[in-house]
Order: structure tokens, then sequence, then C-alpha cells
């Protein structure tokens, strides 16, 4: 069923959120990130390959290395996620303001 | 451009914060949360039960232009102070999730401004997750409808 990485499991995760920000300011190795963490390598490894595996992450080749780079429009399309959400709720309060204008002018 | 409504969800949290500034003054907005036959109107619901006052209970029920029965909601009423506070839990009937917590908490800002302050605990990080993911899967699957009317329009 779970084919596909769920992005927003991916961030659920302290470790994975705080490899994200690492990440964002400059691009880096496996090995420069998982020396930012007391946690063992192959965990690291891990979060590295979920976070690429949904896109959060791209992989360049750098010569001999890999350098691991932040994917800004996956980034956006979770931050845009709670729009409809937002909105959803914007249209039903203004609603509410509109009929409370009408019930005010009424009395 | 300042967005009138907003919502807080942070990322790992079971729960999330809605606030809204009102163009009202306080005691309608309040009104609007209390009165059935405005809260039907503005929530295009029809309103079974609404006891306003401590232990009481609710009961909301939406049906289609067929008269079927789309949309059944309950809770009750933990706390009930008026023009300052509701407290209630909120439970969708026949849908996989668990009933949530809300803590609606309404404030005067000026003489006809007004906000309202909506905190809302769910069962788990995962479940609140799904509930905000909820009205974008819609947005996405209306999309696809559209999609699918035009391409299947153009054959």
């Amino acid at each position: 069923m779970n084919l596909r990485r769920d992005v927003f499991q991916a961030i659920a995760d302290p470790t994975r959120r705080a490899i994200l920000l690492l990440v964002a300011s400059q691009s880096m190795t496996a090995g420069a990130i998982a020396s930012n963490f007391d946690t063992a390598r192959p965990t690291v490894s891990k979060h590295l390959q979920i976070l690429t595996e949904c896109e959060l992450l791209e992989q360049v080749q750098n010569g001999r290395e890999i350098h691991y780079h932040l994917n800004p429009q996956k980034i956006k399309e979770i931050a845009d996620f709670v729009e409809p959400f937002r909105e959803m709720w914007g249209d039903r309060f203004n609603k509410l303001e509109a009929v409370m204008k009408k019930y005010k002018s009424k009395k | 451009m300042e967005q009138k409504t907003k919502i807080n969800a942070e990322p790992g949290k079971q729960e999330l914060v809605i606030t809204r500034e009102f163009d009202l003054p306080l005691e309608l907005l309040f009104k609007a949360y209390v009165e059935p036959e405005i809260v039907e109107q503005w929530m295009g619901t029809k309103v079974l039960k609404l006891e306003n006052k401590k232990h009481g209970s609710w009961q909301f029920e939406t049906s289609d232009a067929q008269g079927n029965v789309v949309f059944q909601a309950n809770g009750v009423i933990h706390e009930f102070v008026p023009n300052r506070k509701i407290t209630r839990t909120f439970e969708m009937e026949n849908a996989p999730f668990d009933v949530q917590l809300e803590f609606l908490e309404f404030e005067k800002l000026t003489d006809d401004t007004s906000k309202l302050n909506m905190h809302i605990v769910y069962r788990s990080v995962a479940l609140r997750d799904q509930l905000l993911k909820l009205p974008f899967a819609q947005g996405i699957n209306m999309a696809h409808d559209r999609l699918q009317d035009i391409v299947s329009k153009l054959r």
C-alpha cells in the first residue's frame, strides 16, 4: 500500500527536520551531515534515503562525492498544502460575518 | 496582503489553532455560535440540537438536494461562558476520524471588532495531518474532475 513515502511523514520526524534545516543553508555530503548528529551514521543514512525518496532532497554528483541539495519546489508544496484548509475556514467566517451584518441592520 | 483567517499547525503536534478577526461587535460574533437559525445560515447545515450550557450537547445534520443525509456531526459542551468561551467536543458520524476537542475563545478588540481563537486538539498527529490535508485532497479531486470534463468535451 505504502509504495511511495509520504512527504508529511518525512517531516514529522525531528531529526529529518533538522537535516532539512542544515542542508537549506548549503549542499552537503552525507558524511558532513552525519557529523552534525550524535546518531549513528547508518541511522542518518536511512533518514537521507527517506528524504531523497520523497524528493525533499536531491543528490548531485560532484566529482567523487555526492552532495545533498534541498528541493525548494517540494518544500513549497508542503508550505502550500494547508492553504485550502485555511480557505475553507476563511469562506465559512466570511459568511458568518455577512450573515451577522445583515442581522444587525435588520434590528 | 495579510490574511484575516490564520492557521497555526506546527509540524509534529496533534493540535492546531485557527484565528480570525471579525468586523463585528463581540456580542454579535458570539450570537452566531449560539442561535440555531444563525448557525444554520453560515455553517450551511441543519441544527437538530444545540444546548448552550455546561453538559449540554449538540447535533448537526446536512442533506443534499435529494434529501439524502451527507454529513452528521455531534458533540457535548463542557464549558459555556457567554461572550467569552465555549469548550466542546466535535465528532463526525460515519467517518474514520476520532472525536476532537475544541476550545473557542471570543475576545473584544474594539466596540465594532472582535476576535475568535479556535484551538483544536486531535487524538494523534497523524489524524490532525490527515484532516488538515482533506480540503487539499478534495481540491485536487475537483481539479481532476474539471480536467476530465474538459477532456471529455474535447472528444
